[in-house]
């Protein structure tokens, strides 16, 4: 035990500098991937097939290949044109193969929200993205969010092969102090320990907003309180 | 006010509209009633392209409507609708569902667009609710706020879906009440239901459809009582 605690003592800051680069790996991917997903998922619902095309194309690669490939391929493909840091090339990598993932989350669930809703938001005159921005993505978004933090638990864990590329992040880390101290268990183990916490506070803050936006809205919340005035409602009505 | 000339509407092979020819007048309350299947449904979600017409045009105040999306925006800024099963924003509360187009669409101010939203939730009704989400309201009450939505474009046509089609017998009241107030204050109306009361003592003209086709039409009294179709008359005393 004590070895592990040793190692764990003694490179503590390095894996921190490692938490730190996971940690922005993983945001700067999963803003990106958002982006990416969200137009991707409008390209799929378009009514102009090249666009469906197109869409359904990327998903089906990207889905298609592993992520280790996928990196190489775009580390290598990019760099030979322009020299990009390690990083960068990474946090790409990351987004694109994320955001084919959620895009079907998007496509998803843009297509559960009730069409009536989009049909209600244009009989008012709202032209069509003014819609989709007020009406469905709104509802589409809080539909989403479970699956989303799903696939951001998932996008955080695999910011680890970025390590490949040569980003010291947690994982790099751990190989590193694996080949300096020949403790591969302990070097690896306290890495595990690294991922394990930054996704548990990752799986507190997305429950917590779950809670908020269902608070707004949700019927389960406010049932009993509906309720209650339902019926003091139909008590003045029949009185 | 709003006319559609020959009228053709297919679903697949299905010929759902067979040459539909209806004029409304102003302040005119027009009740379509039919068997399901009939196209009354299809005919009045045609009057503000929520369908896709093939054959024929409608003409708003006499100027026909383009197809071209900007003019489809302005023509439904102009018709309102309400639909069978509310369609309420379950996001926002009944003022904010009231007021989001006025705001978002005609960029009405906040402040002016929250008085207007608060006199129509009263004039339904339902001025204790403004802060209510659609889900703490009764299905009627659903219904009343969406009316009360439709109107905050200030429509000079008012398309009714079946509006009291999914709701408890007990709460039908209510929204009938609010429309027939409406039709008083002269809004031009042109109902689908099977309030057949509502039809007989609101409506100016009742439309008679079937398998896509105006059978007959006439002043309520001159229909419900010597109705000339035999379908007509089939048809009324299955549902009378």
């Amino acid at each position: 035990m004590s070895l592990y605690w040793s190692i764990f003592y003694h490179n503590f800051w390095t894996y921190m500098a490692g938490a730190r680069l996971t940690i922005e790996l993983s945001v700067v991917s999963l803003i990106l991937a958002t982006l990416l997903g969200l137009f991707v998922a409008f390209m799929n619902l378009s009514s102009l097939w090249p666009l469906r095309l197109g869409a359904e194309g990327f998903i089906g690669l990207i889905r298609g290949l592993p992520l280790i490939v996928q990196l190489m391929f775009l580390y290598y493909g990019i760099t030979a044109v322009l020299v990009l840091p390690a990083f960068w090339a990474g946090s790409f990598a990351l987004a694109v193969c994320e955001g084919a993932y959620v895009a079907e989350i998007f496509r998803g669930a843009i297509q559960s929200i009730d069409k009536g809703q989009y049909e209600a938001a244009r009989s008012l005159g709202m032209p069509h993205w003014l819609g989709m921005r007020r009406v469905v993505l709104p509802q589409a978004f809080k539909r989403a969010i479970p699956a989303l933090g799903n696939q951001f638990i998932i996008g955080l864990k695999d910011s680890s092969l970025v390590a490949y590329l040569g980003v010291m992040e947690i994982y790099g880390t751990a190989l590193l102090i694996q080949a300096d101290t020949f403790r591969a268990m302990q070097a690896f183990a306290v890495a595990g320990f690294f991922y394990l916490v930054m996704i548990i506070i990752l799986t507190l803050g997305l429950r917590r907003v779950e809670r908020r936006l269902n608070a707004s809205t949700s019927t389960e919340v406010r049932s009993s309180r509906a309720q209650k005035a339902f019926i003091r409602d139909r008590t003045q009505e029949l009185s | 006010m709003i006319r559609a000339v020959n009228i053709h509407k297919w679903f697949g092979d299905l010929h759902v509209l067979r040459g539909i020819n209806l004029d409304v007048a102003k302040s005119e309350v027009v009740v379509l009633i039919g068997p399901s299947g009939s196209g009354k449904t299809t005919l009045l979600r045609s009057l503000n392209f929520l369908e896709q017409i093939d054959v024929g045009s409608i003409y708003l105040d006499d100027q026909e409507i383009d197809h071209k999306q900007a003019a489809l925006n302005k023509l439904r800024e102009r018709v309102g609708m309400v639909f069978q099963q509310f369609n309420l924003f379950p996001h926002m509360t009944a003022l904010e569902n009231v007021i989001e187009a006025p705001v978002h669409v005609k960029h009405m101010p906040r402040a002016e667009a929250r008085t207007m939203g608060l006199d129509l939730l009263a004039s339904v009704g339902l001025s204790d609710k403004a802060d209510c989400h659609p889900s703490e309201l009764s299905g009627g009450q659903q219904q009343r706020v969406a009316i009360a939505r439709a109107l905050a474009m200030s429509p000079d046509v008012m398309l009714f879906d079946e509006v009291t089609s999914a709701l408890d017998p007990e709460l039908v009241s209510d929204v009938l009440k609010v429309m027939q107030q409406l039709a008083r204050s002269g809004m031009t109306m042109i109902v689908v239901t099977h309030e057949m009361g509502f039809a007989r003592e609101v409506s100016d003209r009742v439309v008679m459809m079937d398998e896509g086709q105006i059978l007959e039409e006439g002043s309520p009294e001159h229909f419900f009582v010597c109705p000339e179709h035999e379908r007509t008359k089939r048809f009324l005393k299955e549902i009378l």
